[in-house]
C-alpha cells in the first residue's frame, strides 16, 4: 500500500489525482477504482474529478462521502436525479432500488429514461449510469419493490434512505422500516407543479405524523401529471439534505416540511413539532 | 363564526388563496373542503392553526384551516 500512495503522490503533485492516473494505479496496484479512491482520500489527495467540490465539500468531507451508503427506493422521476447527484458528489455506495421497468411515459422526465430502455429495468439502469459517470462508486442494483420482508436487509449498512416512491402507503411503509433500522429518510413528492420536502430522523415519526391517513388513493399528480422539473428540483434538494446528514453539518429539515408551489412560486415551510403552539 | 381558509398549490386555482369565511353552525374540515368542491381523496395534508387536523376536526371561531392538496408521485 505504500508503494501505492507514493504512486498516487507522485501523480498528484497539486494534490488532484488526474483520472488516467487513479485508473492506472488500479491496474498497477490489481485494485478497484474504489480502492484506489480511497486510499488517495485518506493520504489528503484529491480525485481530480472532485476539484469543484472544494470548498464546499473538504477532502475528509469527501472521504466521508465516499465511505457512505445510500438507498434509493424508487428509481424514477424523483430517483433518477437523485442518483445521477449522489454518484456525481462521490457518494460510495449506492443501493438503487426499483421493480419498475421504464415505459414510454417516463421519457419526459425520468433522467435515466432513454427510448431505447423502454422495457429495461430501471434499478439496473441507474447501476449501468453510475458505472459510465463515475466508476468509483458501487450501485448494487435491486429489481425489487421495497417491501416489510426485505426493507431490513435492503437497509443494512446504509446511513441514509432517500425516498423516491410513487405512493404514500408505499412512503409509509418505507418510513417504519428507516424508523426500525435508525435510518434517517429524506422524504420527498411530486405532482405537477408541485413538491413537498421533509427529512426523518430516527424517532421523530416524521412521515407517520405527516400522513396520518393512509391514503390508499394516488394524489393529484393522477390528472397533474409529472412535468421534467419538479423532479429535478425536488431531487436536487434531496441530495443537499443526504449530504448534511451523512456529513452531519447544516441544518437539515427536522421536524418541518417544506411545500414548493412552482406555478405560484411559493415556498411555504411548516413545522411538524408535536408541541408547537 | 369567522374562519380563515388558506388554500395551497392546485387548490388555489379557480378558487382563493386566502379567505375569511363565516359560518353559522360548528363546521367540519369536510364540510369546508366538500363545499369549496375540492375532492376528499385530494386532501392531503390538513392543518388548523399550524396544527394537523383530520377532515372530522370542528372548527372553532377564529381558526385558520390550511389545506394542501395530496401529492404522491415520484
Amino acid at each position: 500500500m505504500r508503494d501505492l500512495v507514493q504512486f498516487l503522490r507522485d501523480r498528484a503533485p497539486d494534490g488532484l489525482l488526474p483520472l488516467a492516473d487513479q485508473a492506472e494505479a488500479a491496474g498497477l496496484f490489481g485494485l478497484t477504482l474504489a480502492q484506489v479512491e480511497e486510499t488517495a482520500l485518506s493520504n489528503i489527495i484529491l480525485p481530480a474529478r472532485y476539484q469543484r467540490n472544494r470548498e464546499t465539500i473538504s477532502i475528509a468531507q469527501q472521504l466521508a462521502l465516499f465511505r457512505s451508503r445510500v438507498a434509493v427506493v424508487g428509481c424514477g422521476g424523483l430517483g433518477g436525479y437523485v442518483i445521477e447527484e449522489l454518484a456525481r458528489l462521490g457518494i460510495g455506495g449506492i443501493v438503487a432500488v426499483d421493480s419498475d421497468v421504464f415505459e414510454e411515459h417516463n421519457l419526459n422526465r425520468q433522467l435515466f429514461a432513454t427510448p431505447d430502455l423502454v422495457g429495461e429495468k430501471k434499478a439496473e439502469a441507474a447501476a449501468r449510469r453510475v458505472a459510465t459517470i463515475n466508476p468509483a462508486v458501487t450501485c448494487r442494483p435491486v429489481a425489487e419493490a421495497f417491501t416489510e420482508q426485505n426493507g431490513n436487509e435492503l437497509l443494512r449498512g446504509v446511513d441514509v434512505a432517500v425516498d423516491g416512491l410513487d405512493s404514500i402507503p408505499a412512503r409509509l411503509l418505507l418510513a417504519d422500516r428507516c424508523e426500525a433500522c435508525s435510518i434517517p429518510l429524506v422524504h420527498g413528492a411530486i405532482a405537477g407543479w408541485y413538491g413537498r420536502l421533509a427529512t426523518q430522523f430516527p424517532g421523530d415519526g416524521t412521515m407517520r405524523r405527516l400522513y396520518p391517513r393512509n391514503h390508499e388513493l394516488p394524489g393529484i399528480e393522477v390528472h397533474q401529471g409529472n412535468p421534467s422539473f419538479t423532479p429535478a428540483v425536488i431531487a436536487s434538494l434531496q441530495v443537499a439534505e443526504v449530504v448534511k446528514l451523512v456529513l452531519h453539518i447544516g441544518e437539515p429539515l427536522r421536524n418541518r416540511c417544506l411545500d414548493v408551489d412552482l406555478y405560484h412560486f411559493e415556498v411555504e415551510e411548516f413545522s411538524l413539532k408535536e408541541d408547537q403552539a | 363564526m369567522q374562519v380563515t381558509v388558506r388554500l395551497f398549490a392546485g387548490f388555489r386555482i379557480g378558487r382563493f388563496k386566502e379567505e375569511t369565511r363565516q359560518y353559522d353552525v360548528p363546521v367540519t374540515v369536510k364540510q369546508i373542503v366538500t363545499g369549496l368542491g375540492i375532492p376528499e381523496a385530494e386532501v392531503g395534508i390538513i392543518f388548523i392553526n399550524g396544527r394537523n387536523a383530520s377532515l372530522d376536526q370542528t372548527l372553532a371561531e377564529g381558526d385558520t384551516l390550511s389545506l394542501f392538496p395530496l401529492v404522491g408521485g415520484g
